[in-house]
């Protein structure tokens, strides 16, 4: 018989999770119980979604953090999220829809780490900072170095994410976010962009882009970063942004998109994000 | 830890069930409580025709394990009416609109946009929309229906969400109106 322990507190879920190592830990569901009566059962379950601890948004004068198991539904509508980093709460927005924003969470889509996860482009150009518990402690890995590769990441097999603080973007700060599907709802992405594009005296001073699809994982394109660095934000610094970025993607053609289409998407997402950034007061 | 009884409030009624926690909502609630209302589309989370309210918020029950279910409130498309003073059943609003309007046709999906636009509703949620069709789409976006266009679908929700007249009686076995 499947074993199942609710932690109420983030101490206990860690003690859990170190005492049950083989153990499912599960949250909202919405990756883990997919087909599940088609699956075997886990040896057991950690079920974490009675740990008040894990669940909430808090901020002080430079960072908002939101604790793991908070859900999209909390996320889309928390007036912190909206106020500081909207392209967090339109992603949330856009995941799924009604029945799985209230059931999923932002710990799961970063340790679910799916290539086509919705919120990870937004945290790459959002610069979060991840905390992770365990046994042996507390530490803090920025999400751009927590992915390894396809679904795979540093977390170690004793920690949980404890939560995702963010950055209040500086004064200056163009945020942008699009997700290309299907349909607006329910479908997985083909590609997503991400961007926080910092403008000062006419020029950009530096831009993060996150990306979604269109790599074995969430990636930053640094090369079209760097293309955009030093330049005014308009149509020729997209144009450059465009050319930086064919180099350095490599996007697969299966079964939702196509290698071309992506990378053409992707491009003209940046270049779009680039010279909005120039419209802006 | 093990075995241990699962106990939930499903519409009003305390239940106690022994089975894997690893077991779906939806199935313990089929299978178990013979509460079929609810039914299977995908069994991936994509359809919404699973669609139950767990403490009050719309989930789908195929993406809920049973463990997780213990000490809390369950409401499935069984739990939507209510009983009258005089015994007799009342649809909600949102129930009464769908059937008037013929907003089903094979009737897989019908339970749970039954159930989420009734939250919709008792929540107010299409209160002060500026475009109210628009925003039952946007707000009933993981119920998919694969037979019909969703137009009588909105409509029943846009009546149900006007109206707050009273339920129509419910029907006989032979389907006629009881006076």
């Amino acid at each position: 018989m499947t074993g199942y322990l609710r932690p109420a507190t983030l101490a206990d879920a860690v003690a859990a999770h170190a005492a049950h190592p083989d153990w499912m830990v599960l949250a909202g569901g919405t990756d883990l119980m997919v087909n599940a009566n088609h699956r075997s059962a886990p040896p057991g379950i950690v079920d974490l979604c009675g740990c008040a601890e894990l669940r909430g948004i808090v901020r002080d004068a430079d960072t908002i953090r939101i604790a793991a198991g908070t859900t999209w539904l909390d996320i889309i509508g928390h007036e912190w999220v909206v106020a500081q980093v909207p392209i967090l709460a339109a992603a949330a927005g856009e995941i799924g829809a009604l029945q799985i924003q209230a059931r999923g969470t932002i710990g799961g889509n970063i340790v679910t780490s799916s290539p086509v996860g919705d919120s990870l482009p937004v945290l790459l150009a959002l610069d979060a900072t991840l905390e992770l518990a365990s046994p042996r402690g507390r530490r803090d890995v920025p999400y751009r170095s927590f992915t390894t590769g396809y679904r795979t990441t540093v977390l170690a097999a004793d920690e949980l994410i404890a939560a995702i603080t963010i950055p209040v973007p500086a004064a200056g700060t163009r945020l942008a976010w699009r997700k290309v599907g299907t349909r607006a709802a329910q479908s997985i992405s083909k590609v997503m962009a991400a961007a926080a594009i910092h403008v000062e005296h006419g020029l950009i001073s530096w831009a993060r882009f996150g990306l979604g699809a269109v790599a074995e994982r969430p990636i930053r394109a640094a090369a079209a970063e760097a293309a955009a660095t030093g330049r005014p934000p308009d149509a020729d610094t997209g144009r450059a942004v465009a050319v930086a970025l064919a180099d350095e993607i490599r996007p697969i053609t299966d079964v939702r998109s196509a290698a071309d289409y992506r990378l053409e998407v992707a491009q003209s997402l940046l270049m779009r994000f680039v010279i909005n950034a120039g419209k802006l007061p | 830890m093990t075995a241990a009884p699962i106990r939930f409030d499903v519409n009003g009624v305390a239940h106690s069930v022994e089975v894997s926690p690893w077991k779906r909502l939806l199935d313990v609630l089929r299978d178990d409580l013979r509460l079929t209302g609810t039914k299977e589309g995908c069994g991936e989370g994509e359809c919404g025709a699973c669609t139950v309210l767990l403490d009050g918020v719309p989930v789908n029950s195929c993406l809920v394990a049973a463990g997780q279910c213990d000490g809390r409130t369950v409401t499935t498309v069984e739990g939507l009416a209510r009983r009258g003073g005089d015994g007799e059943t009342m649809l909600h609003a949102v129930q009464r609109e769908l059937v008037e309007r013929g907003g089903a046709q094979c009737g897989i999906c019908t339970p749970g946009i039954a159930v989420c636009a009734a939250h919709l509703c008792d929540r107010g949620a299409l209160a002060g929309a500026a475009d109210p069709r628009a925003r039952v789409r946007e707000l009933l976006a993981g119920n998919i229906c694969r037979c019909t266009g969703y137009q009588l679908i909105v409509d029943a929700v846009i009546a149900a969400a006007a109206a707050a007249v009273p339920a129509l009686p419910p029907t006989d076995d032979a389907g006629e109106r009881t006076p």
